[in-house]
């Protein structure tokens, strides 16, 4: 099982209203994943030079001060961090690679979640009700997020284990389905450098893509060679800097619906969680065929 | 139906689907006969197992099974339905106005489907007697071992269709992608043209018998050969 939901908002207002948005799309697909929920969510970009992260720690009380204080006296970072249950965003003043190596160096403890100019990537074991809740996603705004909820079929329920996988900077994979060659594949990866926090398939998938990427990959090459490579099942929902885009396996076994309207794109495993938006009644609704790429993306201003 | 001012109407934001199939379960000891169904938003298992001659509407899209196992009753769905709409059908008619997901009308045994949109892949897979009209295109491995009924498409099929095909008679106005293992295109006789127009008029799709190709089993598979009967 595990559910899929994806929002890119064409107007100011969806923008302002995308978590309040999302929140009820993630709810609606509770029953195919009740494990853990998590999201990315795409906003506040940085200016050129800095690097945003998002970081976790298991301990809910670890001093995020602390770190941030650090992280300023070393290779400086902006004064304030946000806070989300046990996540926390900080704005370093560095590339992502001089960041995330102070990070692992100094707090080993703590998990990076994502890198780049834009991404937040929040995800908790747990019901996604609970997650909601605790996360506050209907207080987040953005540009364009993507959700999932997870029926753990190949490794652990665990905060690692939970979807979205980051897959580089600014970019985030969510997957239904499950993969068999993952196990050979990721072997194949460790060789190529990449490296792996779980078990976990998805995972696998990510890295797969941060492989093709590193290899001067653009998304539909990347996608090619996943369709390729990938034995198993998947909808994939890819989050990008600047949007998002959907694929299936050529047998294409997953669900996915898509919808758009002039406000906004729409994807889910199903319809249901796209009954809870706005105008859903009338709008363009679809199914995505096998091993196509649909993308959508926003001109940057 | 000009029953609709008298229907039972259901509304489904405030009446959870297992009372909803309850009732219509109960109808076939007596009751009413028309329904509306209202606020579907995609809930699963909408008007699943009724067994009684009732005339349903369902006002919106629907998700998984909606209409399954149905027998003697007429369903209406004005919108689009999620997986496995009408599945192992029995008797009566399902009629989707809009799109219907993958494994469309799967199992049927007896019984129309029509969908007035696409249909995604695996439609009519391992069909048993259900007679399917399609007014739009189909997705791919549709017809996957179809064992007997009709399949009608008045638009193109997606690849591989009727893969390891038993009896079913799948009619196809568009183009093919491509055939499965041991389906092959055969003849439009007397009798397929007299089946192909019962099933348009049923349907009430707008299409001329001569635009359509006939497909069907080669009967060249494994499970053909009575040398292997033995081994069933």
């Amino acid at each position: 099982m595990c559910g899929i939901v994806g929002l890119f908002a064409k107007t100011p207002e969806v923008e302002a209203n995308l978590g309040a948005l999302l929140a009820p799309m993630l709810h609606a697909m509770s029953d195919r994943g009740p494990d853990s929920a998590g999201v990315a969510f795409y906003r506040n970009p940085v200016a050129d030079g800095q690097t945003k992260l998002t970081l976790q720690h298991d301990d809910p009380r670890f001093d995020w001060d602390a770190l941030r204080q650090g992280m300023q006296d070393a290779i400086g970072a902006d004064r304030a961090v946000e806070r989300r249950a046990n996540h926390a965003v900080v704005v370093a003043h560095a590339d992502a690679a001089r960041a995330e190596s102070w990070v692992e160096e100094f707090f080993p403890d703590v998990k990076i979640m994502s890198a780049g100019a834009a991404i937040e990537i929040y995800k908790e074991t747990g019901r996604p009700e609970a997650f909601i809740e605790t996360f506050d996603i209907q207080g987040l705004s953005g540009t364009h997020a993507l959700g999932h909820t997870r029926m753990a079929t190949e490794s652990k329920v665990t905060t690692a284990g939970s979807h979205p996988f980051s897959t580089g900077l600014d970019l985030c994979l969510v997957h239904n389905g499950s993969l068999s060659n993952h196990n050979g594949l990721r072997r194949m990866l460790r060789r190529e450098g990449v490296r792996f926090q779980t078990e976990n398939d998805t995972e696998v998938a990510a890295g797969y893509m941060m492989w093709r990427q590193r290899e001067g990959d653009a998304l539909q090459q990347v996608v090619d060679h996943c369709i390729e490579d990938l034995d198993g099942f998947y909808t994939f929902l890819i989050g990008t800097r600047d949007g998002f885009a959907v694929v299936r396996d050529p047998i294409a076994c997953k669900p996915a619906v898509l919808a758009e309207t002039e406000d906004w794109v729409a994807m889910s495993s199903e319809y249901r969680s796209i009954a809870t938006l706005p105008g859903a009644e009338s709008a363009t609704t679809w199914e995505p065929a096998p091993a196509t790429l649909y993308m959508w993306e926003k001109e940057r201003v | 139906m000009a029953a609709s001012d008298t229907a039972e109407v259901v509304d489904l934001a405030t009446t959870p689907v297992r009372e909803l199939n309850q009732r219509l379960h109960d109808a076939a000891a007596g009751g009413p006969r028309a329904w509306r169904i209202v606020n579907p938003n995609g809930a699963h298992a909408i008007a699943v197992g009724i067994d009684a001659e009732l005339d349903v509407v369902v006002e919106g899209h629907t998700g998984y099974y909606a209409a399954g196992m149905n027998k003697l009753a007429s369903v209406t769905i004005e919108g689009n339905a999620g997986v496995g709409v009408a599945e192992n059908i029995m008797s009566g008619r399902v009629h989707v106005k809009g799109n219907a997901s993958q494994a469309c009308a799967a199992t049927g045994r007896g019984g129309l489907v029509v969908v007035d949109g696409n249909a995604s892949s695996r439609c009519g897979i391992s069909m048993k007697g259900v007679e399917i009209v399609v007014k739009g295109d189909i997705g791919h491995m549709s017809g996957f071992m179809a064992q007997s009924g009709a399949l009608v498409v008045c638009g193109d099929a997606g690849d591989a269709l009727g893969d390891s095909i038993y009896e079913t008679h799948i009619y196809v106005r568009g183009s093919v992608q491509g055939l499965g293992a041991d389906c092959i295109e055969k003849d439009l006789g007397d009798f397929h043209r007299a089946e192909l127009q019962r099933l348009l008029d049923a349907a009430g799709a707008d299409a001329r018998v001569d635009e359509f190709r006939r497909y069907g089993s080669a009967r060249q598979l494994y499970t053909f050969n009575i040398d292997n009967a033995g081994a069933y």
